[in-house]
């Protein structure tokens, strides 16, 4: 095994865990946020929506700089950073972490929000009118009917954070075994003219995202058959 | 005030300006009655808290739910609210949607056992909603609505969606609701003929607004109410069973000032039978005709004649020698009004060619029906 493979085998590791994480925040920040975006009819609700679905149409380089000036140490991150005795949040583990949350914010929140509308008022009303609290409502009516699209929406997002790369390559400088992820290994595969290398991963890459997306599809179709 | 629902709701809703006011009592059924879109489900949806006009009224036996300082949200209400849509939480199977609202600590003075036999849902608990009639979905969701103990039932248009079929065993449910539980219920419709089915009071609305609310019998027979010059004018009284006729098949059926015979399965003496009394199924002769195929031919006494368009007029007929009976609805051409010489106050002979029972099942001596008027409507045992 040269120093390359190693290298792989961490980078694939550190992939792992950022999508892991990334896919739990995204689920815990984004239910909330998409309750709120599909049930509010102010104006700072329509602002927050458009925010929340830039990622999906500005350039990941730009969004990965955006975050850089962010998380650097003259930016609102580094501050937040000096409470733990560093710099900056740029070129760390958490950056890169807040850069894939960002980036699979829009797929994860349109996903569930999309759930939240479609259920319309009826199912909250009834519940309100058996006695059931908002809250109790929300999770024993509103979280089990969104189930598929939860699924959906946890799914796109760990597969958005493996296939991310531009907003993580600058907001994590790409450091072996701390902020190096799949991704952008393949770059250096390529230009290290590696081709057989480079031919596996990708393939393995190409055959993940196929299994997601048929998962996904797999879901939908399950999921509007029961309810008819 | 104790012992009566007490509602009125103003304002601006969309584009619906609501203006009802009327108090019933906490007994029997109510029917609120209108054409389509004249805001009878809003204020099914008021009642429940889940549109907040600010200026509203509602209490319901003394307890209020909103006033000018409180609005108690929808979960802190007692009401039990189906609309024409059963929306059966299609997670749950059917036993678990029955006990989404019931409390925890058994046992309730609804019981499980008790809606699963009276709404005829065994057959269905372990069932996914997703799998069952909308007939069928709909008892789910009177089921439902009654396990969460309300001090209110309120059925908007539970029939509107179901098909003949279903509609009868839906009636018949209702029925037995009625007759064996002690609660209220709104029952919302736009269909006379469920109405004159089991309710015992009526609000008639129009276009957001209460036009008369009363006693059932009264408001059909009163002859400022719309319904009394309405196409589908009829009366239901309450009647005693008498006795039957087993040579014949006839029932014989008491109500003040007439005893009736309608041909009808045997019933035992006693029981409270709904009768349909259609204004066009009864005619008006001044003599007491001799040889008639039509068997229920009372006296009456003309209390009121109302013009029905130019070729029709509806009398307002009281049963019984000297018009002290229940009253009727007659509807004639205005040239047999002109040719036999009516006027009101007069005394005439009332052929009834037709009488409707309308319950499924017979009903018990009622303990609803309160009022005054509602009381004349019933079989006194002198009569």
């Amino acid at each position: 095994m040269d120093g390359f493979s190693a290298e792989l085998c961490e980078s694939i590791r550190l992939t792992i865990e950022l999508a892991i994480l990334t896919t739990t925040i995204l689920l815990i920040v984004g239910t909330p946020l998409a309750w709120w975006l599909a049930r509010s009819k102010t104006m700072l609700a329509q602002v927050v929506g458009t925010v929340v679905m830039l990622p999906l149409v500005l350039p990941q380089t730009a969004l990965g700089f955006c975050l850089l000036m962010l998380l650097g140490p003259h930016g609102p991150g580094g501050a937040l950073a000096s409470f733990w005795g560093a710099r900056s949040l740029a070129f760390t583990f958490a950056g890169i972490v807040v850069g894939s949350v960002l980036s699979g914010l829009p797929l994860v929140v349109q996903q569930i929000q999309n759930a939240f509308i479609a259920m319309g008022d009826r199912p909250l009303e009834v519940a309100a009118t058996l006695r059931a609290s908002p809250l109790r409502a929300f999770f024993t009516v509103a979280l089990p009917l969104a189930r598929p699209n939860f699924i959906t929406a946890g799914l796109l997002g760990f597969a958005n954070t493996i296939g991310t790369f531009g907003a993580v390559l600058i907001i994590g400088g790409n450091i072996p075994g701390r902020t190096k992820v799949v991704s952008a290994f393949l770059i250096d595969y390529v230009q290290a003219s590696r081709w057989r290398e480079a031919s596996w991963l990708a393939g393995g890459m190409l055959v993940f995202s196929l299994a997601v997306i048929l998962t996904v599809t797999t879901i939908n179709t399950c999921s509007r058959r029961s309810s008819r | 005030m104790p012992g009566r629902i007490e509602i009125a709701f103003k304002g601006q809703l969309g584009c619906l300006a609501l203006d009802t006011q009327f108090s019933v009592p906490t007994k029997g059924v109510t029917a609120i009655f209108g054409p389509p879109e004249c805001g009878k489900s809003t204020i099914a949806r008021c009642i429940a808290g889940l549109e907040h006009l600010p200026t509203g009224f509602c209490a319901i036996d003394g307890e209020v739910w909103q006033d000018e300082t409180t609005f108690r949200r929808p979960h802190l209400r007692a009401i039990g609210y189906v609309s024409h849509e059963a929306s059966l939480f299609p997670h749950l199977s059917v036993k678990r949607n029955l006990l989404y609202g019931a409390p925890k600590p058994e046992p309730t003075p609804i019981s499980f056992e008790q809606v699963v036999e009276c709404l005829s849902l065994a057959p269905l608990l372990d069932h996914s909603p997703s799998y069952i009639s909308s007939g069928e979905r709909q008892r789910v969701a009177i089921g439902r609505a009654l396990l969460s103990q309300p001090r209110l039932l309120v059925l908007d248009e539970p029939l509107a969606l179901l098909d003949r079929w279903a509609k009868q065993d839906m009636v018949a449910a209702i029925e037995r609701l009625r007759e064996r539980l002690a609660l209220p219920m709104i029952y919302i419709s736009h269909d006379m003929a469920d109405i004159d089915r089991f309710a015992d009071h009526l609000v008639l609305m129009e276009r957001g607004v209460v036009t008369a609310a009363g006693p059932l019998y009264s408001l059909q027979t009163d002859p400022a109410s719309p319904l009394v010059v309405s196409r589908e004018a009829a009366v239901s009284l309450d009647a005693a069973v008498g006795g039957y006729d087993g040579r014949y098949g006839l029932l014989i059926l008491r109500v003040k000032g007439a005893r009736l015979l309608v041909p009808a399965p045997p019933l035992a003496p006693g029981f409270r039978q709904r009768l349909r009394i259609a204004a066009l199924d009864v005619s008006v002769s001044r003599d007491a005709p001799r040889a008639s195929s039509v068997l229920n031919v009372f006296p009456a006494r003309i209390k009121a004649c109302l013009s029905l368009a130019t070729s029709e007029v509806t009398l307002v007929l009281a049963l019984g020698t000297g018009g002290s009976g229940a009253e009727i609805l007659a509807r004639i051409t205005r040239f047999s009004f002109d040719s036999l010489g009516l006027k009101e106050g007069m005394d005439v002979f009332a052929q009834l060619k037709h009488v409707s029972l309308v319950s499924a099942e017979p009903i018990l001596p009622p303990t609803h029906a309160c009022t005054p008027a509602a009381d004349s409507a019933e079989a006194s045992a002198a009569a």
